[in-house]
């Protein structure tokens, strides 16, 4: 069986709707952060892939992804510190026990 | 590698001359300089954006760098140069906050990460190329959230922070989709040759459709538009004010020119299949939902957030016209507006240092008891709102003349349904200066106070901006003339 490329794009687009869905639903501020993570993962593979099938000449894509991979480490890096933070002060990481900032 | 094409990022060099410069100071001087790291940034950063208005200073020979992923004009250099003016405001309006007990000892830091986004959001907008975009991005809004944590022990300001950097990932992760399946489509990540693409194959619109508005949400994230705004209200609240006012105008103005720069550039040619009505709907809803939440709002802070939300709205108007005439109108207006924003963050920022009030029923009757604040205050109510002989009427004027001479019968609608919206801030903007000026002054009325000598300046200046450039002329076809009009 020859693997095309629709055989990648499917599950990133699944990693991806499933990050989304996860980052909507999800009350825990950790599995929010994780399911940012899928989704910029899933966007990763997208680049990858596209570049090894579409366009193999350049390596654009490829870059990109090498950046895109240490954006994701630095966004991540700085959440957490910030996360644990707010944990010091509620004791928990409910997102809806952050409600003071309302009218 | 020719070395020689660094010179074309002069701006950015010196801003991290700059910033360099901060940053020693802050490790290796000593104690006596160290505490006056506020007032060196200041200066620094003032002779630097003195500099940077006389281009003629430093030769000009390099227009692009690094094969085309970088890209720089005079009018680029333009609204850079503006956007040095708005963080020189706020530099000057965060001094006194950051010598209060509880952030001297890393006030520092606040100094560099500022500057840090700024490099930021030079590189946002001076690329032409998506890599070195993300890159900017990310180096403007990473360190915001940093700063909007920045009051380490009042709680609210780590709240904000956790919805600031949650939101700032997810719509970045939204955005890198878009540019994912716009690589998909055309196999490059310079804007031109996207735009050359597009061009010469044609495209298949229902993809591109979806990427793009996969792209126009990534960036409405971040301008705060609706129905990405979420975040805003309470961003704003609770980060300190000083963030608060980098992040209404600074912020917010640089990642408008950022976004007409990729929509004009990398996707202009596909401006009528795929991205018109996008941009339109946005548009209307913006304006709308902002002045309508803006109404019930009884916190000033949560207040001038839903007024720059419609205000964001203002501007991307300038970007519908497609034409180097609503550039420069865009250009006027994020200056008029860095100046009116300031002005009002700078009386609200002056007030909570003094007394910690940031109700609008504390500012009842504060015309009796601090006039200087409340006419500054009013003078910047009236300029946000379009009152004719101040700067903020012209503004208007000018983004509602570009946006309708490509006169097409939706542009009409979509630049009448802005003008409704414009008497219905008035309403809301005007209940300020109503309980300022008509109220009976009352127990909870902020007392007569002192305001330091950093907060008048930056008032000061922010008034004269409001006046001067709503009687002078010259701006507005100097930035024409730049624009090449």
């Amino acid at each position: 069986m020859e693997i095309t490329m629709i055989y990648y794009l499917i599950p990133a687009l699944i990693m991806f709707c499933c990050g989304l869905y996860g980052f909507i639903t999800r009350r825990n501020m950790i599995a929010m952060l994780i399911s940012l993570e899928l989704m910029l993962n899933a966007v990763d593979i997208n680049f990858v892939v596209f570049n090894r099938y579409l366009y193999p000449g350049n390596m654009e894509g490829m870059f990109f992804t090498l950046f895109a991979i240490a954006i994701a480490a630095a966004e991540t890096a700085l959440a957490i510190a910030i996360i644990i933070n707010v944990f010091r002060k509620i004791k928990n990481v409910d997102v809806e026990d952050l409600t003071k900032l309302k009218d | 590698m020719d070395y020689s094409q660094f010179l074309a990022m002069k701006q950015e060099i010196c801003l991290l001359v700059v910033f360099l410069l901060v940053f020693l100071n802050d490790i290796f001087m000593p104690k006596r300089v160290q505490a006056k790291i506020g007032v060196i940034t200041c200066v620094l950063f003032g002779v630097y954006t003195l500099l940077c208005f006389f281009p003629q200073l430093m030769p000009d020979d390099a227009e692009s760098a690094f094969s085309g992923m970088y890209e720089t004009s005079p009018a680029i250099i333009a609204i850079k140069n503006i956007l040095n003016v708005g963080v020189f405001i706020v530099l000057i309006q965060s001094l006194r906050w950051s010598s209060t007990d509880a952030q001297v000892i890393r006030r520092g830091e606040f100094y560099e990460l500022l500057l840090l986004t700024l490099f930021g959001m030079y590189l946002m907008i001076s690329a032409r190329h998506f890599l070195l975009f993300i890159i900017g991005l990310e180096t403007a809004s990473l360190p915001l959230a940093a700063m909007v944590a920045f009051d380490k022990n009042r709680y609210e300001s780590r709240e904000a922070a956790v919805k600031y950097i949650l939101t700032a990932v997810f719509s970045s992760a939204i955005f890198l989709m878009g540019i994912s399946y716009v690589y998909a489509l055309t196999g490059t990540l310079y804007f031109d040759q996207i735009a050359d693409v597009f061009n010469y194959y044609g495209t298949d619109a229902i993809l591109l459709s979806i990427a793009l508005a996969f792209v126009i949400a990534g960036m409405g994230f971040k301008l705060s538009l609706v129905p990405f705004h979420l975040w805003t209200a309470d961003v704003y609240q609770g980060a300190p004010t000083p963030v608060t006012s980098y992040l209404s105008v600074i912020s917010k103005g640089s990642a408008a020119f950022a976004f007409l720069v990729i929509l004009w550039q990398a996707f202009g040619t596909v401006y009528s299949q795929a991205w018109e009505w996008m941009l339109y709907a946005l548009i209307i809803l913006t304006i709308t939902v902002g002045n309508l939440f803006a109404i019930r709002q009884h916190n000033l802070k949560r207040f001038l957030a839903f007024s720059s939300v419609s205000q964001a709205g203002y501007i991307m108007l300038g970007i519908v016209s497609g034409e180097a005439m609503g550039l420069a109108a865009l250009m006027y207006y994020v200056l008029v507006y860095i100046f009116s924003n300031l002005a009002a963050f700078g009386v609200v920022g002056a007030i909570e240092n003094a007394t910690g009030k940031v109700s609008r029923d504390d500012y009842n009757g504060l015309y009796h008891t601090n006039p200087r604040l409340a006419f500054t205050m009013m003078l910047a109510m009236f300029s946000l709102a379009g009152i004719p002989p101040f700067a903020g009427f012209f503004s208007k004027f000018f983004i509602f003349t570009s946006a309708i001479s490509a006169g097409s019968v939706a542009l009409y609608v979509l630049v009448f349904i802005a003008l409704i919206n414009t008497i219905i801030s008035l309403y809301y903007y005007l209940l300020v200066v109503k309980a300022m000026f008509i109220k009976p002054v009352d127990d909870n009325t902020v007392p007569l106070m002192q305001s330091s000598c950093s907060e008048r300046v930056a008032l000061w200046i922010c008034v004269a901006g409001i006046i001067g450039l709503g009687i002078v002329s010259p701006v507005y076809d100097w930035l024409l003339q730049i624009c090449g009009c």
